[in-house]
């Protein structure tokens, strides 16, 4: 026991040997997956890689361009022998909008403290304005133009669902605003079931959304003539997309803007009495959060190449909060780790324990109900996980901690400019 | 010159009126105190001052212009800044980032600005990181640059929401009760830190403040509030020796016996 943690001791403090591991780990866990192409587990101990990379003692940049690599070429090469590659690619097409999508919740509930509990609504904005421009919806309801538009509208379009889920927080924000704590997450939830019975009933008097049909054949997206339409061709889309969502966030987080959501989220009063303007910087975050959204709402959407209200449900709003609270409000990669937990949880570990179950009572005549299969049970396991963590780690997976500054660089600087300022007095006195 | 001048300021909270025609008068660069027994009124009128209410009746002016009907954050930007009579730091947040938001309204960085990495923008969140510093420093809290503002123990949480106030370059510095809860080393401190205020930075400085010792000290001018009203107004020594005064601290009975 004592030269096992004396072990760990020095490989904390070694660089070298950190690094060496962390390669060994991803060769190995690389290796496994090529040489088991279709075991889940080897996968996952492959994107494991990027949690160990996060607790490297190296610095930032080469900790991203690793990320980077690892997530664009390693694991999508790999992949590739599988079987299951279109599979392994659609669960990591899903983690990058849902990542995208609890990083935008973050800013709602995690920086700002305003518990959203409607925030399905905006990736429903996002995902109808491409369906219905995309597909020969818009010409039941548009006097002029030719639909579909062709999948190279796409890219613009990503930007439009953005501005759009912007429009329709904003909306939001205006009136429910003047609320705060848990009326807000109500009136939230309500205007969340709104936007989804209206797309379910805009049919009528103008077929907008074509109600509950759905909108069908949406027009795949355009890359230089390349139609886009695997999952694998998928991911560099969401992968590109939550890089950005990434940088704004880190960017936000300690900028003015950042501070100040902070600060309302603090102490409301206190912010007033600094000059926070509350309610312009309430529907900052209310809008930047619903354009995350809004964006992967359109990706979403030419994914599919379908969209209908039943994807936009009460249930995938609070699957968001569920990665925002699991990972951890307020802290970035929690965040990303928690959308990452409860998709693979989702699409992966659950099918595959009640395929396993369910083998296992073909071939051994133990009869387990299909009502009992972990994947029926969704629900339940997300509930319990959320109590476990209520009571025993309040504070998420990876807890929110501050930026520290550097205050040696900081007194350096303090003095540089007392010099500075004494020189100029003293100028100033001489001439 | 008076850089402050309220007139007839009353607050009613239903039928219970907090304050009845409050007038006053402050001087540029002066010290004054609002002091009074418990529920005088003396947080509602701050709270006046600073848009968290709104007065029922009478009129607000800083250098002439009203602040009647202004927002809490623009009542800021004209120059009015305050502390809290309990503590409300924003406790989540770092010591140092305490600070910076104090600073927010004189920051021009537009997020978009940001998010582009414009160069003038990040100078100046460096440059705030600088003059954040040098108000720790100030208020003697460079130890805890940091700290979650939530773990500073209670003198240093109020010295650090006067740091936060600074920041702002207030004209008008409002304190809620300051010296509460420190013990007289913390409190003389605090003394050396107004009279510092006053003078390097001019500002104006109105307090609420119940250790008579201290108000009796630093004042120039003393308003007493007693149930709403306006007792007595003068400088330390007039108030010292006043009747209604002493009746309002200690009972009526207390004059007559003496």
């Amino acid at each position: 026991m004592t030269t096992l943690s004396a072990l760990f001791e020095k490989l904390a403090q070694s660089k070298k040997n950190q690094i060496i591991l962390f390669v060994a780990y991803v060769v190995l866990t690389g290796a496994g997956l090529f040489l088991l192409p279709d075991s889940t587990i080897a996968f996952l101990l492959l994107l494991f890689s990027i949690l160990i990379l996060y607790y490297l003692n190296v610095n930032l940049r080469a900790k991203w361009i690793t990320g980077i690599v690892i997530l664009a070429a390693i694991v999508p090469f790999i992949a590739s022998h599988s079987d299951s590659y279109q599979t392994y690619m659609e669960v990591g097409t899903l983690v990058g909008i849902y990542c995208a999508m609890a990083l935008g919740l973050n800013i709602v509930v995690g920086f700002a403290g305003l518990l959203d509990l409607g925030f399905i609504a905006f990736f429903a904005v996002g995902a109808y304005s491409y369906a219905i421009f995309a597909s020969g919806q818009a010409s039941k309801f548009m006097p002029f133009g030719h639909y579909p538009l062709p999948g190279d509208t796409f890219w613009l379009f990503i930007i439009v669902g953005a501005i759009v889920a912007a429009i329709f927080g904003i909306l939001l924000g205006v009136p429910v605003l003047r609320v705060r704590g848990d009326y807000l997450a109500i009136v939230t939830l309500g205007f969340g079931e709104i936007i989804r019975i209206l797309l379910n009933n805009m049919d009528h008097p103008i077929n907008i959304t074509n109600g509950s049909m759905g909108i069908a054949s949406i027009a795949p997206p355009n890359f230089f003539g390349i139609s886009i339409g695997s999952s694998s061709q998928f991911y560099y889309i969401a992968f590109g997309i939550f890089l950005v969502v990434i940088y704004v966030v880190r960017k936000l987080e300690n900028s003015k803007l950042g501070r100040s959501w902070k600060a309302v989220r603090d102490n409301e009063i206190a912010a007033q009495a600094m000059g926070i303007p509350l309610v312009k910087t309430k529907l900052a975050a209310f809008a930047i959060g619903a354009s995350f959204s809004g964006m992967m709402g359109v990706i979403f959407a030419a994914k599919q190449m379908f969209v209908d209200a039943t994807s936009f449900t009460y249930l995938e709003s609070t699957m968001v909060l569920v990665m925002v609270i699991l990972g951890g409000m307020g802290s970035v990669p929690g965040v990303i780790l928690g959308a990452a937990v409860v998709i693979i949880l989702r699409t992966q570990v659950l099918t595959n324990i009640s395929n396993w179950l369910s083998t296992m009572s073909s071939n051994y005549g133990i009869s387990i109900p299909p009502a009992l299969s972990p994947e029926k049970m969704q629900l339940l396991i997300f509930g319990l996980l959320l109590i476990i963590f209520a009571l025993y780690r309040t504070q998420g997976l990876i807890p929110h901690k501050n930026r520290k500054v550097d205050v040696e660089l900081l007194k350096k600087e303090s003095a540089e400019a007392a010099r500075a300022r004494e020189k100029a007095t003293s100028g100033g006195a001489k001439s | 010159m008076n850089i402050l001048e309220v007139k007839n300021l009353t607050k009613q909270f239903g039928g219970l009126t907090a304050t009845s025609n409050i007038n006053m008068n402050v001087e540029k660069n002066s010290i004054t105190a609002v002091i009074g027994p418990n529920g005088a009124g003396k947080t509602t009128f701050f709270n006046m001052i600073t848009a968290v209410y709104k007065p029922t009746s009478g009129d607000i002016l800083l250098n002439g212009k009203s602040l009647i009907g202004l927002k809490p954050h623009q009542v800021s930007h004209f120059g009015i800044t305050r502390t809290f009579q309990n503590i409300r730091l924003f406790n989540d947040m770092t010591v140092l980032e305490n600070v910076m938001v104090g600073m927010h309204q004189n920051l021009k960085a537009h997020w978009v600005g940001t998010l582009l990495q414009l160069p003038h923008i990040r100078k100046m969140e460096e440059a705030a990181k600088v003059d954040a510093y040098d108000i720790l420093k100030y208020v003697g809290l460079e130890d805890y640059v940091n700290e979650n503002a939530g773990n500073l123990a209670y003198g240093a949480q109020r010295r650090l929401e006067i740091g936060r106030a600074m920041a702002a370059k207030p004209k008008i510095l409002l304190l809620d009760e300051p010296a509460a809860g420190m013990n007289p080393k913390e409190t003389e401190r605090l003394t050396n830190l107004i009279y510092d205020l006053r003078s390097k930075l001019n500002v104006t400085i109105i307090l609420i403040e119940h250790d008579m010792k201290l108000v009796m000290k630093i004042s120039d001018f003393i308003y007493v509030l007693d149930h709403g009203e306006l007792i007595a107004s003068g400088k330390p020594d007039e108030i010292r020796n006043n009747t209604r005064v002493i009746e309002a601290y200690l009972g009526k009975g207390a004059v007559a016996n003496d």
